[in-house]
C-alpha cells in the first residue's frame, strides 16, 4: 500500500488542479461567463469584464467570493452584472470591508449592531470560540449610503496628510471613500443613475433623434421650435455628461474605422457622439440590451445579445480577445491558490517521512513539489504573456518569483540529497510566499502598467531577475537553517551526517546568494548609470539590496576565518531572513526614493512578527546542546 | 618588543576577523543611513554617513563621533584587503578567483570615492522653444552682482552662498565695493512687510528691503522640497555704505541699482555651471496609459547648439535614454505640470566607467570561485 502512496498522492492533486479548469455543474450559466470574457479598457490595459470584478471585489472587500442578503454565493462575474445593470440590487450586497472602530461609529454601527444572531446551537458556539465571524464586518451599500455626506467630509479632511503620517482612523476613512467611488464608478459605467429603462430610453431617443436635433438646431438659431422635443434631447445629452464624467471604465470600442486601440471610450463618451453622428453607438445599445435582458431575467435573450457582441469584437480584436479568454480561464482557475495548498501538503509530507515512511512520503512530497512548481511555472509563463514581460514587474510578482526560484532550488537539492529536506524547504517557502502574493493582490490589478520609470524591458529581464534571485536563494538559505534548528531541537531526527549534509547545502546556497544579489545588484547599478546618470545613490531599494549582498559576504568570511561553525553558520543564515524580508518590504515602508512602489501598510505588523520569530530561532539555536533532543549522546 | 608589537599589528590587519567585523560595521552604517533617509533626504545622508570620516550625533552644539563613516570603514577594508592579499600570496589557480574578484571589490572602493569627490549634479529647467547655456543646483546657491550696463554682455561675480553664512567679507576686483554679510537664513519665506505687523525691524535699507520681511523656516530636507535662503548684505563703497539689500531666492526678479555710472543687479539664486554650448528644447512630450493617470513615458527633444554656429544635432531625451554630451549626462527627471517644461537632471561623473569594469571583475571572481567550489564538490559527492 503505502508503495503506491507517491502516485496516488501526486494524482488526488492533479485531479484538484484540474476540476478548476473546467466549469462545474451547478456554476453560473455559460452566457455569463461569456459576459465576463467581453474586453474593456480598465486601467491602461485591455482585460475582461471578469479581471475588473475580481481585482474590484479585492480591493474593497479583500475577498473574491460575493453573498447575497439570502446567503447564496455568487461568483464575480455575476455581482458585476448586478453592479452595472440592476443596482437596486447590488446595493444589498454586503462588500465593502469596514474594521475600524471609529469609522464604524461614524457610519452608525457598534458592537451590539454588528453581531451576527445564528440560529443553530452548533453556530453559536462555534460563533464563540471564533471559528465562524461573530460579528460582521462587510456592509451593503445601503447601510453606508445615508453617512455618505461624513465619510466624504472626513475623508478631504484625511486626504492632505501624507499617507505614511495618517492615523488609523485616517487610512481607513480614505481607504473607505475610495472604495465607495470605485464602486460608484463602476455603477454608473454603462447606464445612468436611476436607468431603470435605459433601453427603451435609448431606443426612444432613436426614433425622435432627427426631429430633436432639428428642434434643437432651430432653437440655437432663434427659430420657432417644439419645445417638448427640444428639451427632451437636451435632457438626455445633460444625463449622458454625467455619465461621461462618473466613470473610468472605457467599455466601448473605437469607431470600425479607427485603428488606434488606444481609443476606447466609456459609454458616456460614445453617447455623447450620438447627436453629432446621427445615431447611437452599437456597442453601448448592446450593453443595453444585455441590461434590460439581465433585469428582466431572460436569460436567453441575454445569452443572445453577449453572443452577437462578443463575436463582433472577435472580429476586430482576435489578439486582445484571445488574451481576455484565457485571461478568463487563468483567473478562475486559480492557478496560484491550488499551488500554495500543494505546497503545504508537500511540507507535510516531508516531515512526515521523518517520522515515518521514509521513503514513500519523501517521495510524496518530492512529487507534490513538482507538481506545485510546473503549476507556479505555467502560472507566472502565462502572466508574463499576458502582461508581455518578464516575471517581476512589481512588488506581488516579485512573491511568485522568489517562491518559484527558491523552490526550483529546493528540487535540485532534493534531486541530490534525497532526504525531504529540500521538499520540507520547498513547501515552508512556497506556501509562505504565496500567501504573502494573496496578500498583496489586495492592492488591486496585478498586472497592472509600469511606470515611465521602470519600463524597459531588458532591464526588468535582467537586474529585477537576478536580484530577485538573490533574495530567494538567501531565503532558502535561511529556511534550510530553520529547519536544522527545528529538527534538532525538537525531534531526536538530526543525526550527525544530516546535520553534515545541511550545513553543506546552506553553505552551497549562500554562496550561490551571494553571486546572484551581486550581480543582480550591480545590474541595478548600471541601469541607474545608463537612465539617471549615476552607479549608486543611496537609495533606499539599493541599500536593502547591498545589505543583502554584505551579509552573504559576511557569512563566507566568517566561516573561512574559522569565525564559525555549524551551529554559528546556521544562526547567521536565519539572520540572513531578516536581513531580505527587510530589504523586499521594510524599505518600501520608509515611503521614499524612486523605488519606493510598493504598498505596505499592514506588512508592518507581520514584517515585526516575522522578524520576532526568526530573533526567537536564534535564541533557541543557542541552548547549549545537551537540551537539544538530537546530538544527546 | 617593537617587531612583536608590529607583528601584532600585522596580524590584525591581515586578518579575516577584521573583515568580518568591517562589514559588519558597515552593514550597520547602511541600514541607519537607510532610516535616516526619513529626516535627512538622501543628500543630507550622504554627507553625513558616507562621506565621511565619523558619523557625529549630539544634542545641540555638542556633536560627537559616535560611528565609523563610510571614508573610514571603506578605507580600513581597503587596507584590510590590500595587507592580506600582499601577505598571503600564493600564486596558483586555486586562488585566482578570490584575487579577481577582490581586485575588483578594491577598484570600487576607489571608484565609490572618486565619485564621492568628483560627481555633480545639477538641473536644467527647459520651456518649450527656450535655450540655456547653463544648469542649476538643486541644493546650493549664490549671490550673483551683475555689471549689466552692456546691454549685450554680463558681467557676473557670484558668491558661494557658504561665504553669506560664515559672514566674510568678500572684495573682488571687478567689484567697486566690498560685500558684507550682515546677517543669513538657511530657509525663509519673504513676506510683505505689511502683512506681518510684528515682524522685527529689518536691516535692509535699499531695494527692496524695507517692503519686505523676512519669515525664518526650519531647513528642510525633503526631496520634492528645496530651501529658499535670504541674506542681508550691505555694499560698502571706498567713501561709505550704498545701503543694505534683502537677497533671497524666494524673491524672484534682481533687483537693479546705479553705482559709479554703471547700472548694477543684485540677485541670490542657484548656483548656476555653465557649459560651453546650450540647449534649445524643441518639443516636451508626455503620455498617460488611457484612462489613467499612471505616466506611461515622457521625452525631451532638444537641439544642441555649439559655440561654431553650425545648424546643432537634434536629440531625443527619455527615460532610461539619457544624453551623454561634453562630460555631462542629461537625463529625465521630470516635467512641470503645464507639459511645456522639462526637467532635466544633469550629472558630471568623470569616473562613471570605474563601475562597470570593477562589477564585472567581481562577478568573473565568484563565478570563477564558486565553480571551483562546485566541481570540488561534485568530485566528493562521486568518491
Amino acid at each position: 500500500m503505502t508503495r503506491r502512496m507517491p502516485l496516488f498522492v501526486v494524482l488526488i492533486a492533479v485531479l484538484c488542479v484540474l476540476s478548476g479548469v473546467f466549469p462545474q455543474p451547478g456554476g453560473p450559466a455559460p452566457a455569463v461567463t461569456a459576459f465576463g470574457r467581453l474586453p474593456v479598457l480598465s486601467e491602461g490595459r485591455m482585460k475582461p469584464l471578469d479581471s475588473v470584478a475580481r481585482s474590484t471585489l479585492l480591493v474593497i472587500q479583500g475577498r473574491q467570493r460575493v453573498m447575497t442578503p439570502d446567503d447564496r454565493e455568487i461568483t464575480p462575474d455575476e455581482w458585476l452584472l448586478d453592479v452595472l445593470f440592476f443596482p437596486e440590487k447590488a446595493d444589498t450586497y454586503r462588500v465593502f470591508v469596514v474594521d475600524n472602530t471609529d469609522l464604524l461609529s461614524l457610519i452608525g454601527k457598534n458592537d451590539d449592531n454588528l453581531k451576527i444572531h445564528y440560529e443553530k446551537t452548533s453556530d453559536q458556539i462555534a460563533a464563540l470560540v471564533g471559528i465562524i465571524s461573530s460579528s460582521q464586518r462587510r456592509m451593503s451599500f445601503n447601510e453606508i449610503a445615508p453617512y455618505l455626506s461624513q465619510i466624504e467630509a472626513q475623508e478631504k479632511l484625511a486626504d492632505p496628510v501624507p499617507p505614511q503620517s495618517r492615523t488609523r482612523f485616517q487610512a481607513a476613512v480614505v481607504q473607505l471613500y475610495g472604495n465607495l467611488s470605485h464602486y460608484l464608478r463602476l455603477r454608473r459605467a454603462l447606464i445612468p443613475e436611476g436607468g431603470k429603462d435605459f433601453l427603451g430610453e435609448l431606443l426612444r431617443l432613436r426614433e425622435n433623434l432627427s426631429d430633436g436635433v432639428a428642434a434643437v438646431q432651430a432653437k440655437e438659431a432663434g427659430k420657432p421650435y417644439d419645445e417638448a422635443k427640444a428639451s427632451a434631447l437636451i435632457a438626455e445629452g445633460q444625463k449622458f455628461v454625467a455619465m461621461a464624467e462618473s466613470t473610468d471604465l472605457l467599455a466601448i470600442p473605437p469607431d470600425d474605422d479607427v485603428a488606434d486601440p488606444n481609443e476606447w471610450h466609456n459609454a458616456g463618451h460614445a453617447l455623447l457622439e450620438t447627436f453629432g453622428k446621427g445615431d447611437i453607438n452599437p456597442s453601448v445599445l448592446a450593453y443595453a440590451g444585455m441590461g434590460y435582458a439581465w433585469r428582466q431575467n431572460q436569460p436567453a435573450s441575454f445569452e443572445h445579445i453577449v453572443r452577437l457582441y462578443g463575436t463582433s469584437l472577435e472580429r476586430r480584436f482576435d489578439r486582445q480577445v484571445r488574451k481576455t479568454r484565457i485571461e478568463t480561464v487563468f483567473n478562475s482557475a486559480e492557478p496560484f491558490y491550488a499551488c500554495m495548498m500543494i505546497y503545504l501538503a508537500a511540507f507535510l509530507f516531508a516531515a512526515l517521512s521523518w517520522l515515518k515512511w521514509p521513503e514513500p512520503a519523501r517521495l510524496s512530497a518530492f512529487g507534490l513539489v513538482g507538481l506545485g512548481w510546473v503549476l507556479a511555472t505555467a502560472g507566472i509563463a502565462t502572466r508574463m504573456w499576458l502582461e508581455g514581460r518578464p516575471p517581476v514587474t512589481n512588488l506581488y510578482s516579485s512573491a511568485l518569483f522568489i517562491g518559484w526560484g527558491s523552490v526550483g532550488l529546493c528540487l535540485i537539492l532534493e534531486a541530490t540529497h534525497r532526504n525531504a529536506i529540500g521538499s520540507a524547504a520547498a513547501g515552508m517557502i512556497g506556501f509562505a510566499t504565496l500567501l504573502i502574493a494573496h496578500h498583496l493582490a489586495l492592492a488591486g490589478d496585478t498586472l497592472e502598467m509600469m511606470r515611465a520609470v521602470l519600463d524597459s524591458n531588458f532591464w526588468l529581464a535582467t537586474h529585477v531577475v537576478v536580484v530577485v534571485t538573490g533574495y530567494a536563494s538567501t531565503f532558502l538559505a535561511g529556511m534550510l537553517a530553520v529547519i536544522y534548528i527545528l529538527r534538532g531541537v525538537f525531534t531526536r531526527t538530526l543525526d550527525k551526517a544530516t546535520a553534515d549534509a545541511l550545513a553543506r547545502m546552506i553553505y552551497g546556497i549562500v554562496c550561490f546568494a551571494t553571486l546572484f544579489s551581486f550581480v543582480g545588484t550591480a545590474l541595478g547599478g548600471i541601469w541607474a548609470d545608463q537612465s539617471w546618470g549615476r552607479f549608486w545613490g543611496w537609495d533606499p531599494k539599493e541599500n536593502g539590496a547591498l545589505i543583502i549582498v554584505l551579509w552573504n559576504a559576511l557569512i563566507l568570511h566568517a566561516r573561512w576565518g574559522g569565525l564559525v561553525r555549524q551551529r554559528g553558520l546556521v544562526c547567521l543564515a536565519i539572520f540572513g531572513n531578516i536581513v531580505t524580508s527587510w530589504s523586499w518590504f521594510g524599505t518600501n515602508m520608509l515611503g521614499i526614493g524612486l523605488h519606493s512602489y510598493g504598498f505596505t501598510e499592514a506588512a508592518f505588523w507581520w514584517l515585526s512578527a516575522f522578524i520576532a520569530l526568526q530573533l526567537a530561532l536564534i535564541g533557541i539555536a543557542n541552548l547549549p546542546l545537551d537540551r537539544w533532543r538530537s546530538f544527546r549522546a | 618588543m617593537i617587531t612583536d608589537y608590529l607583528r601584532q599589528v600585522r596580524s590584525v590587519f591581515v586578518s579575516l576577523r577584521l573583515t568580518v567585523v568591517l562589514i559588519a560595521l558597515s552593514i550597520v552604517l547602511v541600514f541607519w543611513a537607510t532610516l535616516a533617509q526619513v529626516h535627512l533626504g538622501v543628500w543630507g545622508v550622504q554627507q553625513k554617513f558616507f562621506h565621511s570620516f565619523f558619523v557625529y550625533e549630539g544634542l545641540g552644539e555638542l556633536r560627537m563621533p559616535v560611528y565609523p563613516g563610510g571614508y573610514l570603514i571603506g578605507g580600513l577594508l581597503l587596507l584590510n584587503l590590500l595587507s592580506a592579499h600582499i601577505y598571503r600570496f600564493k600564486a596558483g589557480w586555486r586562488k585566482s578567483g578570490i584575487w579577481i574578484a577582490h581586485a575588483g571589490l578594491i577598484l570600487l572602493l576607489l571608484g565609490e570615492l572618486a565619485s564621492g569627490l568628483l560627481q555633480r549634479d545639477y538641473q536644467m529647467r527647459l520651456e518649450e522653444g527656450q535655450t540655456k547655456n547653463y544648469s542649476e543646483s538643486s541644493r546650493r546657491n549664490e549671490l550673483a552682482i551683475i555689471d549689466a550696463t552692456d546691454p549685450g554682455f554680463d558681467d557676473v561675480v557670484a558668491i558661494p552662498e557658504s561665504l553669506l553664512a560664515s559672514g566674510t567679507v568678500v572684495q573682488n576686483p571687478r567689484l567697486p565695493f566690498r560685500v558684507v554679510s550682515k546677517g543669513y537664513v538657511p530657509n525663509s519665506e519673504i513676506r510683505v512687510r505689511s502683512d506681518v505687523p510684528n515682524a522685527p525691524p529689518s536691516p535692509a535699507t535699499a531695494g527692496m528691503g524695507p517692503m519686505v520681511a523676512v519669515v525664518p523656516l526650519e531647513v528642510t530636507y525633503k526631496e520634492d522640497e528645496r530651501n529658499l535662503p535670504s541674506a542681508f548684505v550691505e555694499l560698502v563703497g571706498p567713501d561709505g555704505s550704498l545701503g543694505t539689500w534683502v537677497v533671497s531666492t524666494g524673491l524672484g526678479n534682481p533687483q537693479t541699482f546705479p553705482y559709479a555710472g554703471r547700472s548694477w543687479k543684485i540677485v541670490m539664486r542657484p548656483e548656476r555651471h555653465y557649459q560651453p554650448f546650450s540647449l534649445t528644447l524643441e518639443k516636451f512630450s508626455h503620455d498617460i496609459y488611457p484612462g489613467t493617470d499612471i505616466p506611461k513615458n515622457f521625452s525631451s527633444r532638444v537641439r544642441i547648439n555649439t559655440p561654431d554656429g553650425g545648424p546643432g544635432r537634434e536629440v531625443l531625451i527619455y527615460m532610461n535614454n539619457p544624453l551623454r554630451y561634453a562630460g555631462l549626462t542629461y537625463y529625465q527627471a521630470g516635467f512641470e505640470p503645464n507639459d511645456r517644461t522639462t526637467i532635466l537632471q544633469v550629472v558630471r561623473n568623470p569616473s562613471w566607467l570605474v563601475p562597470y569594469i570593477s562589477c564585472g571583475a567581481i562577478a568573473l571572481g565568484l563565478v570563477i570561485q564558486f565553480l571551483m567550489h562546485l566541481a570540488g564538490f561534485a568530485r566528493g559527492r562521486r568518491a
